[in-house]
């Protein structure tokens, strides 16, 4: 394990880059109200950051990254276009025993801008991507806001599509929601009744009410009544999430799927400008693996272009990762959003890298 | 040099303990005076009684500060973070039986299985404004529950007891606890969820991974086991 000095010295180093590619550095208090990141990430995150509490200011949270901070502090008064950097330490729990440390070095650095999104992912990426070179990592990129596409565009009722979108960072669930969708288990006879009209009388309590019910109840029966997700679309989703190749082969699957698939064939367009982008700043695409799940699974706020670089070594989490987060913006904008990409850089496991070297 | 065996110090469940280590030819015994938390044992060489309460017993096993422990296999899950690593299983002890599971409002005739919670979890975040509460005291296991079967949406809120009366208290809408024969739930106008037992919990005999098992104190455990028919 790198000492705080090394990772400070790797730190300083990937500072000066981000400021040399144009962005300003910020600080973030190390003590972040947990209000905010409990509302944005939910029960998860209690048990990954550091809860504690202030007589005054009630709960506070060990920061456990710098993204919501930063897009505070730039949807509160942030200039447009903004380029953001900063390093620090962030603090996560680990609930099973592992090497892997409770506080680390981060090193970060975000895109605010509207002109040219793909640019903007491009940007960072080459930019991670040339300050990595030395180490030799796996580069896999994703586009989750190409399989939110993909689901707004099944043929089938608007709530069962959001039902998809809302558990798309939970891999398990979504697949269940499917199978459930394509082919619904026969109701409990319970749920006949329900259906039919006849609820159970019981003394009501809580603050759920019997509209909040009878709201439910109504699309049950939409859902009852709808026809079921056919077995072409499930699979057609199969063979989009299963894309894994090289990035330039990946593009070309994706667009022969997006002949079938037309809502995805902006995304895909997108893909196509963010990969010339990419190219046009010296990226060795061949060497780039796109993986369609990328991204799923981990902080549910990526919505567009994911990326992570990771070691060889087993075990060890990615060095970098990041991607973009649109929708953070709007819920942290309070009515305002900008488009915005970022991404981080462990710096004590590239001290532990280059160590190694 | 002796094993400290750890007991619950009150009640029902020490009752039961003594029951348990009388029938397998072990006398635990408390000392005359009922407030004095010291013990004997006889028939078993070499152990030592040392009386706890449950709920401290997985941290003092954890510690090591014991060899050997009595609690429920609820508690040592919910204090201890990767509890196989700390402790072993001896022996599930047949008594002490409790359910942890996830309770509604008898009234929410649409919700039977966790599919439905998550489903109502999502909608009375968009019409209240949070995330549905679920009063528990059993965070750990709660959360890695809802976490495998990848309900979201919802909060957890600390409920050291009377939890069943959460939800008519307008403090959570559902809860987590325990329960053997339902009726406190019944009474508070609440039922169980389908699928949504969490763990079954029983009186269990925890041996320490962490406490000293030197000076001739591994061979004490391995007659100690063969005595309780532990094999």
């Amino acid at each position: 394990m790198a000492t705080k000095a090394a990772a400070r010295a790797v730190g300083a180093r990937l500072l000066a880059a981000f400021r040399e590619a144009g962005a300003l550095e910020v600080e973030a208090d190390i003590l972040q109200p947990a209000e905010a990141l409990l509302d944005l990430y939910g029960e998860d995150i209690r048990a990954r950051a550091y809860v504690t509490s202030d007589p005054l200011r009630g709960e506070l949270m060990l920061r456990p990254d710098f993204t919501v901070p930063v897009v505070q502090a730039h949807m509160a008064d942030g200039a447009e276009p903004a380029r953001y950097c900063y390093f620090g330490e962030v603090f996560r729990k680990q609930e099973h025993r592992s090497a892997r440390a409770p506080e680390f070095f981060q090193a970060g650095y975000e895109v605010f801008d509207r002109a040219d999104p793909e640019g903007a992912d491009a940007e960072v990426f080459a930019l991670f991507s040339g300050l990595l070179a030395p180490l030799n990592l796996a580069a896999s990129i994703g586009d989750i806001g190409l399989l939110m596409d993909a689901v707004r565009g099944l043929d089938t009722l608007p709530a069962r599509r959001a039902a998809l979108l809302r558990h798309i960072w939970r891999p398990a669930r979504f697949q269940a929601l499917l199978a459930h969708f394509a082919a619904p288990p026969a109701p409990s006879a319970s749920r006949v009744a329900l259906l039919a009209g006849s609820a159970p009388r019981a003394h009501w309590v809580g603050l759920r009410s019997s509209a909040d019910m009878a709201t439910r109840i109504a699309a049950l029966r939409a859902d009852a009544a709808a026809p079921p997700l056919p077995a072409s679309a499930v699979a057609a989703l199969a063979r989009l999430f299963a894309v894994s190749a090289p990035a330039p082969q990946a593009l070309a699957e994706l667009e022969a799927i997006a002949h079938t698939m037309p809502a995805i064939a902006p995304a895909v367009a997108r893909l196509a400008r963010r990969l010339a982008a990419l190219a046009a700043r010296g990226v060795d695409l061949s060497r780039v693996t796109y993986q369609a799940s990328h991204g799923l699974g981990t902080m549910e706020y990526y919505d567009g272009f994911v990326f992570s670089f990771a070691a060889p070594a087993p075990g060890l989490p990615p060095i970098a990762s990041g991607g973009r987060y649109d929708a953070l913006t709007a819920v942290l904008g309070q009515g305002r959003s900008i488009p915005a990409v970022g991404g981080v850089i462990r710096a004590g496991l590239v001290a532990d890298l280059e160590g190694a070297r | 040099m002796s094993l400290k065996l750890g007991v619950p110090s009150k009640g029902r469940l020490m009752e039961d303990t003594f029951e348990w280590f009388a029938a397998r030819g072990v006398a635990l015994s408390r000392n005359g005076n009922a407030r004095e938390y010291a013990g004997a044992v006889a028939g078993a060489e070499g152990v030592e009684l040392v009386l706890l309460s449950a709920g401290e017993i997985p941290r003092e096993l954890a510690a090591g500060r014991i060899h050997l422990g009595v609690t429920g296999s609820d508690l040592v899950r919910e204090k201890l973070a990767d509890w196989q690593t700390q402790v072993v299983e001896l022996a599930p002890m047949g008594f002490g039986h409790a359910d942890l599971i996830l309770a509604v409002p008898a009234a929410w005739a649409d919700v039977e299985t966790l599919d439905d919670l998550d489903a109502v979890a999502a909608a009375f975040r968009a019409q209240h404004g949070f995330r549905l509460r679920i009063a528990t005291k059993y965070h750990r296991l709660v959360r890695e529950f809802l976490r495998a079967q990848g309900v979201a949406d919802y909060q957890l809120v600390d409920s050291q007891g009377a939890t069943e009366g959460t939800v008519k208290n307008l403090t959570a809408e559902a809860v987590a606890d325990i329960t053997s024969s339902g009726e406190t739930l019944r009474a508070n106008h609440l039922k169980i969820l389908d699928g949504a037992l969490i763990h079954q919990s029983q009186a269990t005999l925890f041996a320490a991974r962490t406490a000293d098992w030197d000076e001739g104190r591994a061979a004490r455990l391995l007659a100690l086991k063969a005595q309780l028919g532990l094999g």
